[in-house]
């Protein structure tokens, strides 16, 4: 990430080390020395949040493979193996599961305070189009993993979610046959999606390194929306935000510990412990909740292939918001008007997800429809237009001058 | 640049370059298929060929699903109320005006009786055979319910009639019928 060493390394074999790799001047550089806006709030230790269940995540599923069977036929039993006769599986498992969750959770919050204090704008576009990647990868991976216990919400969740890609005219039916590996999903496909989900956590972890660059060569977006100008504006990452993250994770850790402790299976479904059963499908299907407002708009579109397109076109519509939203200034602290329509749009979001959760039919569809709708003109008429018509209130001319002005120091 | 370049020097070298790059790129594309290739159905798959079913024991307005290349498959004795019900709705009315009948030519339309013929063109009124998996998003129907009392798809709220083509909701086609045939008047093997 940074060249070669500036730092003037007092101890000799730290500095014969690092002149042959600059290893320790690039962890200082970065993750000690490294400049960050004096005015970070809360909502900016999400990022650690994120690597630090990232890794709970990794951590706990590599202990879980060496127990785990990927077949058809074993794969359930050795899930309930590990819930009642590994040593501390069931911690594992639950702490894996609900993970997950709070993963989502976690990434859903960074994601909304993006929007809210416009970090994906310039210069900050690539950074924020691979947190969309990183996003998408997140998705494959939390579904695949969703799919290897084998329980009935698993297998129709595998079933659901490849039919998906039947949608597309033509070459819909070879690509669910090749992504079954038969002409149903069982038993290959179990074994490639616990492949594949072994596989892209790695990639999510080359990802986040990428982000985390393209971050640190740009240096960190800040509640005012205001570049950093001077070094005044400024305070080194460590003390001052390793020990404001630490502590945010702490807290989040805490409430995540709660439910893997005291209702692990607050977020399952108990359809989950009968055995997956190609002949018979549950009653009422639903993804987890983190997966809902995704699913009210595939719901919503009364066509097939249009669903499809319009599921898969919410999150690719995130990737042009840089170019989409046409304001100048980024924090909304200084956009009245964006303001009120980014809490409207919090709720349309929240709205699709409790749409997502009932069936599919009388006011909810309709309610579903609206809300769809809603989030598309959100991204490509709203934010377009106000970029033209709002008038933004007077920003500070610097952080320093931002927090002074707030009586703060 | 050296100076002894000339024209002829430069497209030489254009058309090695590119020669090379093809030659590069298709090996590389055909040493990629086969990591490709892996994940289609394998041979065992392939080979779970047909599976034969005995209808009488079937009492009338009885539906079984047996399983065929690891599909569910409905077989139904239908009753006389749903055979009329099916037979009495107008092509108009249908959204998918196809059979979707693998014994019959992709273009045959979707009357009652191309929904029911075998192989060869035979076909007991009686019995409906046909895939049961939603052409929405692959859930499992369920008999006897919904508006047209034949299948209603719990997942997305597809409906079908009591010859199970497509009345309502997000599916866009009516259910598939298998390729099968009578080998006597109650005996049918799929596949």
């Amino acid at each position: 990430m940074s060249g070669h060493s500036t730092y003037d390394f007092k101890n000799p074999v730290v500095r014969w080390f690092d002149e042959r790799l600059p290893l320790v001047s690039m962890v200082r550089g970065q993750l000690v020395d490294f400049p960050t806006p004096r005015n970070l709030n809360y909502w900016w230790t999400f990022g650690g949040i994120l690597a630090t269940m990232l890794a709970i995540q990794l951590l706990t599923g590599i202990v879980l493979v060496m127990h785990y069977t990927p077949h058809a036929a074993l794969a359930f039993d050795s899930v309930q193996q590990i819930m009642r006769d590994v040593n501390w599986g069931w911690l594992l498992r639950w702490m894996h599961a609900n993970g997950a969750a709070f993963f989502f959770l976690a990434v859903y919050i960074h994601m909304f305070r993006g929007l809210y204090y416009g970090s994906y704008k310039a210069p900050r576009e690539v950074l924020w189009m691979i947190g969309v990647l990183i996003f998408l990868v997140m998705m494959a991976t939390a579904f695949m993993g969703y799919v290897l216990p084998w329980g009935q919400m698993s297998f129709w969740a595998a079933v659901v979610i490849t039919n998906l890609f039947s949608a597309f005219p033509v070459i819909g039916e070879p690509l669910v046959q090749w992504l079954w590996g038969g002409f149903a999903v069982d038993n290959p496909t179990l074994q490639r999606f616990f492949s594949l989900h072994y596989l892209l956590p790695f990639v999510l972890v080359g990802l986040v390194i990428l982000h985390i660059w393209a971050l640190h060569v740009t240096g960190n977006n800040n509640p005012d929306g205001i570049e950093v100008k001077s070094e005044q504006d400024t305070l080194p990452f460590h003390p001052y935000y390793t020990m404001k993250d630490l502590f945010a994770i702490v807290v989040f850790l805490m409430v995540y510990l709660a439910f893997v402790f005291y209702s692990p299976w607050y977020m399952g479904h108990s359809i989950n412990f009968v055995p997956g059963n190609p002949l018979v499908t549950p009653e009422h299907i639903v993804p987890e909740w983190y997966f809902l407002p995704f699913y009210a708009m595939l719901r919503a579109i009364p066509d097939k292939l249009g669903g499809v397109l319009v599921m898969f076109g919410s999150i690719v519509v995130l990737f042009f918001l840089p170019w989409l939203d046409r304001a100048k200034v980024k924090s909304l602290r200084y956009r009245p008007i964006a303001r009120v329509f980014f809490w409207i749009f919090v709720l349309v979001g929240l709205t699709l997800g409790v749409a997502g959760s009932q069936p599919p039919e009388g006011a909810w569809l309709l309610v579903s429809r609206i809300a769809t709708a809603w989030y598309f003109i959100h991204f490509l008429v709203i934010l377009p237009l106000l970029g033209v018509i709002e008038k933004p209130k007077n920003v500070p001319g610097s952080i320093t001058e931002a927090v002074l002005a707030r009586g703060g120091h | 640049m050296s100076a002894t370049y000339n024209e002829t020097d430069i497209s030489r070298r254009d058309f090695l370059y590119i020669t090379t790059g093809v030659v590069g790129a298709t090996g590389t594309a055909l040493a990629l298929w086969p990591f490709v290739d892996q994940m289609n159905p394998d041979a065992s798959v392939l080979a779970l060929a047909s599976t034969e079913f005995d209808l009488a024991p079937l009492a009338e307005g009885q539906g079984v699903t047996i399983k065929w290349r690891g599909k569910p498959v409905f077989i139904r004795r239908r009753t006389k109320e749903e055979i009329e019900g099916a037979k009495k709705v107008p092509m108009s009315e249908l959204k998918d005006p196809l059979a979707r009948n693998a014994n019959l030519p992709a273009d045959a339309k979707a009357t009652d009786e191309n929904r029911l013929k075998d192989a060869n063109g035979k076909f007991n009124e009686q019995y409906l055979v046909q895939i049961g998996i939603c052409t929405h998003l692959g859930c499992v129907p369920l008999g006897e319910q919904g508006e047209y009392h034949g299948w209603f798809c719990p997942c997305h709220g597809s409906v079908y009639d009591t010859a199970g083509r497509i009345r309502k909701g997000p599916a866009p086609r009516n259910l598939d019928i298998p390729p099968f045939k009578y080998v006597s008047d109650t005996r049918i093997v799929i596949g």
